[in-house]
């Protein structure tokens, strides 16, 4: 019985012309909230309608429990969505809102209330129940438009962006929100979103796409730990990661050296296929760097950079420091310094950072090898 | 420290001035233009020699003689006939207009077929086209249908959205409607036509009522399709009973067609001021956001 299990086997979409899904293979767990992230386009919100059923494949063909569901109309898929605007009936009370969909399908009216007052009670929305959407606030009219999908008690629930229209702090609460009502319903769940915040905080897993294809999936951890490839690695984490250009001096069975700003680097990579004089990129994430020599940066092997203060934003909680660094080829560093740091522009400043913590990927933009971290470090 | 203050006297006055010019500017204008119809109205309560004799409104001999006389009319039926005889063409061909208009925009709208530019550029060039073109080839058509002298050509061909203007309303206003709400419909189990009358009619009904209330009121006003194809008496439109009370060959009785022409206003207005709520909403919400 795999109730609630999403399959997408080979699934492409045009448009036209336009191949907007190029050749998808997903499997999605029972139980599990998958986040799809990806840049504007980069058809995430397509491959979550192609789920729903609102768009058909060009190619391929999606299952949703045992049952081969690609050319099945939406209402029978077992679906239920959260759309980004809500998608509310507007002539409706709150209640007829949550009880259209059991209203089509001809259940009695007897059940339908008690359907809805359930899901109402879940959701706090009890005594809105007679209003109509108007009169309800961006985050209310939201769990109306969970409510409507938990009525349905479907197999598989679909978000699509549906926090972007809400303000930051209404986001963090709602965001808590669905968390809870994942753990409460324990069904599958797909989330579509551009909110790195959202995906990393919300997801069992996190499918990355990039212009119709997949990047990488896995835990939210092991994205930001260990990216796939330069684009993962540049698209999870904020700010986002710097890279460097490089140059391969030699490989060895446990390490990669790596000529950088003068400087040979000698990353812990195991297994990495890689010659000398092949082109490279290190990626640093800004919260990686260290200011000034510490006692962990000494223990460890690491690197420092000296580099000028061009521009400071201080959040209070952290600051980030731009770094110009003439000897680069981008030239500009982002740091993030945990606490509210004075730093004056124009003066020089020294960053660390350990040298497990470098990120490294060839000129196609695969991660080069696998990290130190990732292997168990051979028994000499 | 209260940041709302009050405005200098000498602004205030400035205000009223103002207020007063654009006021009195508008209610001038405002006068002109409704005149004729104040004059019609009175005229219909003055006795036929007072009408040209005055250029006053009020009558000096008020006299509801127009009115009685005008609702008998020169002919064996009274001038309620030829009410009923409007009604009973122009509410079937609202009623169709409206379902035909609202089908026709919405597939326009929302669904994918072949060559969708070209029926959409085809249905505006209709828009386009003068009616008289089409008078003679629709005339031999229904006389072939053996229609004439009855309503049917006058309502039937509003059953496959012939009105393009509404057709063309009803996409633009459905175009400003972002159409999330139909999709979930359709995920909480609907078919087309349950989206349509479930969630699509509730939230267009101000361009529907647009649409009710414009065909309304120039089907009333209509004079060139009911004289082409009625033939009886018994069967005229207010129209063309009015154009019957002014006879040409001897003094026409003015009072009693303007009398006749006031009451002919009526139902045009109360329809207007019962529906205005929406209907000025439709008008203007298909352009803006909606």
């Amino acid at each position: 019985m795999a109730k609630g299990r999403v399959l997408l086997r080979g699934v492409v979409k045009s448009f036209g012309a336009t191949d907007v899904i190029k050749g998808v293979d997903l499997e999605i767990a029972p139980g599990e909230l998958t986040v799809f992230v990806g840049p504007s386009g980069c058809g995430k919100s397509t491959l979550l309608r192609l789920v729903s059923g609102l768009e058909l494949p060009t190619g391929g063909s999606i299952m949703i429990g045992d049952r081969d569901v690609t050319l099945v109309h939406p209402s029978e898929r077992g679906i239920a969505m959260v759309f980004q605007s809500y998608a509310l009936y507007p002539h409706m009370s709150v209640a007829e809102n949550m009880g259209f969909g059991l209203k089509i399908a001809g259940l009695p009216k007897a059940l339908i209330k008690e359907k809805v007052a359930k899901a109402a009670e879940t959701l706090q929305l009890t005594p809105l129940l007679d209003r109509k959407p108007r009169a309800l606030s961006g985050g209310q009219r939201q769990r109306v438009a969970i409510g409507r999908c938990i009525v349905r008690e479907p197999d598989v629930f679909l978000f699509d962006e549906p926090l972007s229209n809400l303000d930051a702090a209404l986001r963090g609460q709602m965001r808590v929100e669905i968390a809870r009502l994942h753990a409460k319903l324990g069904a599958t769940m797909i989330y579509v979103t551009h909110d790195q915040v959202e995906a990393m905080t919300l997801a069992t897993r996190i499918v990355v796409l990039n212009a119709g294809r997949i990047e990488q999936i896995g835990a939210p951890i092991e994205l930001y730990c260990h990216p796939a490839n330069l684009f993962v690695a540049g698209f999870i984490g904020s700010p986002r990661m710097n890279f460097m250009d490089g140059i391969v001096e030699g490989a060895e069975a446990d390490s990669v050296n790596v000529r950088l700003n003068g400087a040979t680097l000698r990353l812990p990579r195991y297994d990495a296929d890689v010659k000398r004089g092949n082109k490279v990129t290190v990626g640093i994430r800004p919260e990686h760097f260290r200011v000034g020599p510490t006692a962990e940066a000494a223990e460890e092997p690491a690197v420092e950079f000296d580099a000028v203060i061009d521009l400071v934003e201080r959040l209070g909680g952290e600051t980030l420091a731009h770094l110009r660094m003439p000897s680069l080829s981008d030239g500009v560093l982002v740091v993030k310094i945990s606490g509210d740091v004075a730093l004056r522009i124009g003066t020089g400043l020294r960053v660390g950072v350990r040298l497990a913590q470098c990120h490294l990927f060839d000129a196609d933009g695969r991660a080069v090898g696998a990290p130190a971290s990732r292997v168990a470090p051979v028994a000499a | 420290m209260s940041l709302i203050t009050r405005p200098r006297p000498d602004i205030a006055w400035i205000g009223r001035v103002n207020a007063l010019l654009r006021y009195g500017v508008l209610i001038g204008v405002g006068l002109v233009m409704l005149y004729p119809l104040f004059w019609m109205v009175a005229a219909s309560f003055k006795p036929n020699h007072e009408i040209f004799g005055s250029v006053g409104l009020w009558p000096q001999e008020p006299t509801m003689d127009g009115v009685v006389k005008g609702w008998r009319t020169g002919t064996e039926y009274s001038f309620a006939t030829y009410l009923l005889n409007s009604f009973a063409f122009i509410i079937p061909k609202v009623v169709l207009t409206v379902v035909s208009s609202v089908l026709v925009a919405y597939g326009f709208a929302r669904f994918r077929m072949p060559g969708k530019q070209l029926w959409f550029a085809l249905m505006v060039a209709t828009i386009l086209l003068p009616k008289s073109v089409l008078l003679i080839p629709q005339y031999l058509m229904f006389r072939e249908f053996g229609w004439l002298d009855t309503y049917l050509p006058l309502y039937v061909p509003c059953a496959f959205a012939t009105d393009g203007f509404f057709v063309f309303m009803v996409v633009q206003f459905l175009r400003g409607i972002p159409p999330d709400m139909e999709e979930a419909a359709v995920i909480d189990g609907c078919n087309s036509l349950q989206v349509l009358w479930h969630v699509v009619v509730p939230v267009i009904m101000p361009a529907i009522i647009s649409v009710a209330l414009f065909q309304f009121m120039w089907s009333l006003n209509d004079f060139l399709y009911p004289l082409i194809y009625l033939s009886s008496v018994g069967k005229y439109p207010v129209a063309l009973a009015l154009k019957m009370a002014i006879d040409v060959t001897e003094a026409t009785a003015w009072n009693q067609v303007l009398a006749m022409s006031t009451i002919a206003l009526l139902p045009s207005l109360i329809v207007f001021f019962l529906a205005q709520k929406y209907f000025v909403e439709g008008i203007t919400s298909g352009s803006v956001k909606g």
